[in-house]
């Protein structure tokens, strides 16, 4: 059974499945391009959060070399999701110029319409 | 394999820097010509490289890189072993046999101002994909699965139609879907091992391997690198992605990408998770079989009815992954060596088959099968090469198809999975039906008449496509290298040496 340490002591992970199941959801069920791309956003900070919790320990310092700090936090997951936010940004930015080129292009960026001009432009060919 | 084999092998991280270097050179150049020029050296240079890294893995049975001097688990660790090494020169060969291509292909296709980023583009791909193959850290894996997957979602919306736009982007999402799932599969690997590093994942994962998180991250790797791989039904991406890329992105993805994306999963299911029998414990088994036989029946029933050409050979591609699939699925050492060396013998065949396409675009701008009509006398030469390739994607003896189906067969057999057998051929037949298609309409209909002469073909567009379709004869006739090569692979991987 649940009980109130699962609760609140996981609270950052509970956080990480409702932000990634949300994010997924967007990406899947909305058929605005631009939207799509915020549920994208969306999903990658879940993973951004979890990577982030997975290394933090409590009351855990930064790695520096000190008498005083006798608990560290591992370093080595936020350095990743350092990579993993550019990589994120590179998606983005990449995804939204995709965006205003398919806007210029068919002049509409929901997907059931595209979808419809792709299809005429099928009967033709 | 210890000490002075061992010693560190700097032409590994050449392999990756020489492409990685040379796509800011391009920018800078900013010249068509120019920065052809020097994707076409980088690209031979790195398959030199590549053959030196094949022959001496062949003897010392692998190689490593140390970045920075750290030792492992500490630092990234760049590792070839057989299955790799045959990979790289997978991806380098067809890099290399594609830049020639490239040139008249890509000033046909491509506004002379944007070649030069177009060539920036392919050796980022380039990189990426050799990257992939050599590193031995699963995180640096996800940073050149991105630098591939960026720079490809970027080739694709180069193609001249606007719905290249749109496949490139839906591409996007699926891609970067998949690589998100496989990061999440790596955090919760890291979380219950603490770390990254490859090799070190293989002997600590089997104490952890009955956690639910452990089951979790398999599962996430194994659906994320499936999107990338194209594994029906998370293929949706790829038709679009080919028929509407331009005709040289359209080789150079099909014979690598996808290739690339089934060394991830082998990694994953046979070293990674090497000493864990996942195929015992997890229901890996009967979920792969599936899925690789919807994708060779639904994928080539697809095929049958396409009427764009590019979009049946996509097809045809999706089918073709189901068999490579197939042969992993069976985690036996015959059936590895069948998925290992179809890898090889599909890059061959799709590539002359998508470069033979690409030159009838070039020579009439045709893209259905109707417009084919007589093509077979029209361009000989040219669709010689393709017949060729058509009959290695069916498996008619002689060819490099017909090896490889050979080897699966063998493979379900031995595995006392004979049904699996005939399911093999009975699918071939459908491959007969789409190949027969395009035989018909080249070769037994008439030219309409008024349509005008095809442009005369260059030289440097035909020869790679014959070098293709001649290596698939040649591997087709002599399969002792491959298959050997294929062999050793599949053991190594199966943990023997």
């Amino acid at each position: 059974m649940l009980n109130i340490d699962d609760i609140v002591g996981l609270l950052n992970y509970w956080v990480v499945v409702v932000l990634m199941m949300a994010g997924f959801y967007v990406v899947i069920a909305q058929h605005n391009l631009m939207k799509k791309v915020v549920g994208l956003n969306i999903f990658q900070v879940a993973v951004f959060v979890f990577y982030i919790t997975m290394g933090k320990i409590d009351s855990g310092s930064a790695p520096i070399l000190d008498d005083t700090i006798q608990v560290y936090s591992n370093p080595l997951p936020h350095v990743l999701i350092l990579t993993a936010i550019v990589v994120g940004v590179a998606t983005t930015a990449l995804a939204l110029a995709f965006v205003v080129r398919i806007q210029r292009a068919f002049g509409t960026i929901e997907e059931d319409e595209i979808f419809a001009i792709e299809h005429e432009e099928e009967d033709l060919a | 394999m210890t000490g002075a084999l061992m010693s560190s092998d700097p032409w590994l991280l050449l392999l990756v820097v020489v492409p990685l270097m040379a796509a800011p050179v391009c920018v800078l150049v900013r010249n068509a010509t120019a920065s052809w020029t020097i994707a076409l050296a980088v690209s031979w240079t790195v398959f030199a490289i590549a053959l030196k890294l094949l022959f001496q893995v062949m003897v010392q049975g692998e190689a490593l890189y140390r970045i920075g001097g750290w030792d492992a688990p500490w630092g990234i660790e760049y590792r070839l072993d057989s299955v790799g090494s045959l990979v790289v020169v997978i991806v380098a060969a067809i890099g290399a046999v594609v830049l020639p291509y490239a040139k008249r292909s890509v000033e046909h296709e491509i506004p002379e101002e944007r070649i030069y980023l177009f060539y920036t583009m392919l050796m980022l791909c380039l990189s990426g994909l050799l990257g992939i193959t050599v590193t031995g850290d699963a995180f640096n894996l996800f940073v050149f699965l991105e630098i591939s997957s960026l720079s490809s979602y970027v080739l694709i919306s180069l193609g001249r139609d606007r719905r290249a736009l749109t496949a490139a982007y839906r591409y996007l999402i699926m891609g970067t879907l998949g690589a998100t799932f496989y990061i999440i599969g790596v955090g919760l690997m890291y979380q219950m091992t603490g770390t990254l590093n490859i090799a070190d994942l293989t002997t600590i994962l089997p104490a952890v391997a009955d956690t639910r998180t452990v089951l979790a991250a398999l599962a996430f790797l194994t659906v994320g690198i499936s999107l990338k791989l194209a594994l029906f039904p998370l293929h949706l991406w790829l038709p679009s992605a080919y028929t509407f890329a331009p005709s040289t992105v359209t080789v150079f993805l099909a014979a690598t990408a996808t290739k690339v994306s089934l060394y991830v999963l082998l990694r994953l299911f046979f070293t990674m998770f090497g000493e864990v029998d996942i195929f015992a414990t997890f229901p890996v088994q009967p979920v792969l079989i599936a899925m690789a036989l919807a994708a060779m029946f639904l994928a080539s029933l697809s095929a049958i009815w396409q009427q764009n050409i590019k979009r049946m050979l996509a097809y045809s591609s999706v089918a073709q992954i189901g068999y490579m699939v197939l042969g992993v699925a069976l985690a036996t050492e015959a059936g590895l060596a069948g998925g290992i060396v179809h890898m090889f013998n599909h890059a061959l065949i799709k590539g002359s088959a998508f470069m033979a396409v690409g030159a009838i675009i070039f020579a009439t701008g045709a893209v259905t099968i109707k417009d084919l009509e007589g093509i077979g006398k029209r361009m000989p030469l040219l669709m010689g090469a393709f017949i060729i390739s058509g009959l290695g994607l069916i498996g008619v003896p002689l060819t490099v198809g017909f090896v490889s189906k050979w080897q699966l067969v063998t493979a379900t057999l031995e595995a006392d999975m004979w049904p699996l057998a005939a399911l093999i051929l009975l699918s071939s037949l459908l491959a007969v039906i789409y190949v027969w298609r395009i035989f018909e309409v080249a070769y037994l209909r008439q030219p309409a008449a008024g349509l005008p002469v095809p442009k005369e073909l260059p030289m440097s567009m035909l020869v790679p496509t014959w070098i293709l379709a001649l290596a698939s004869v040649y591997f087709g006739t002599n399969a002792t290298f491959t298959l050997n090569l294929a062999h050793a692979a599949a053991r190594q991987l199966m943990g023997g040496l």
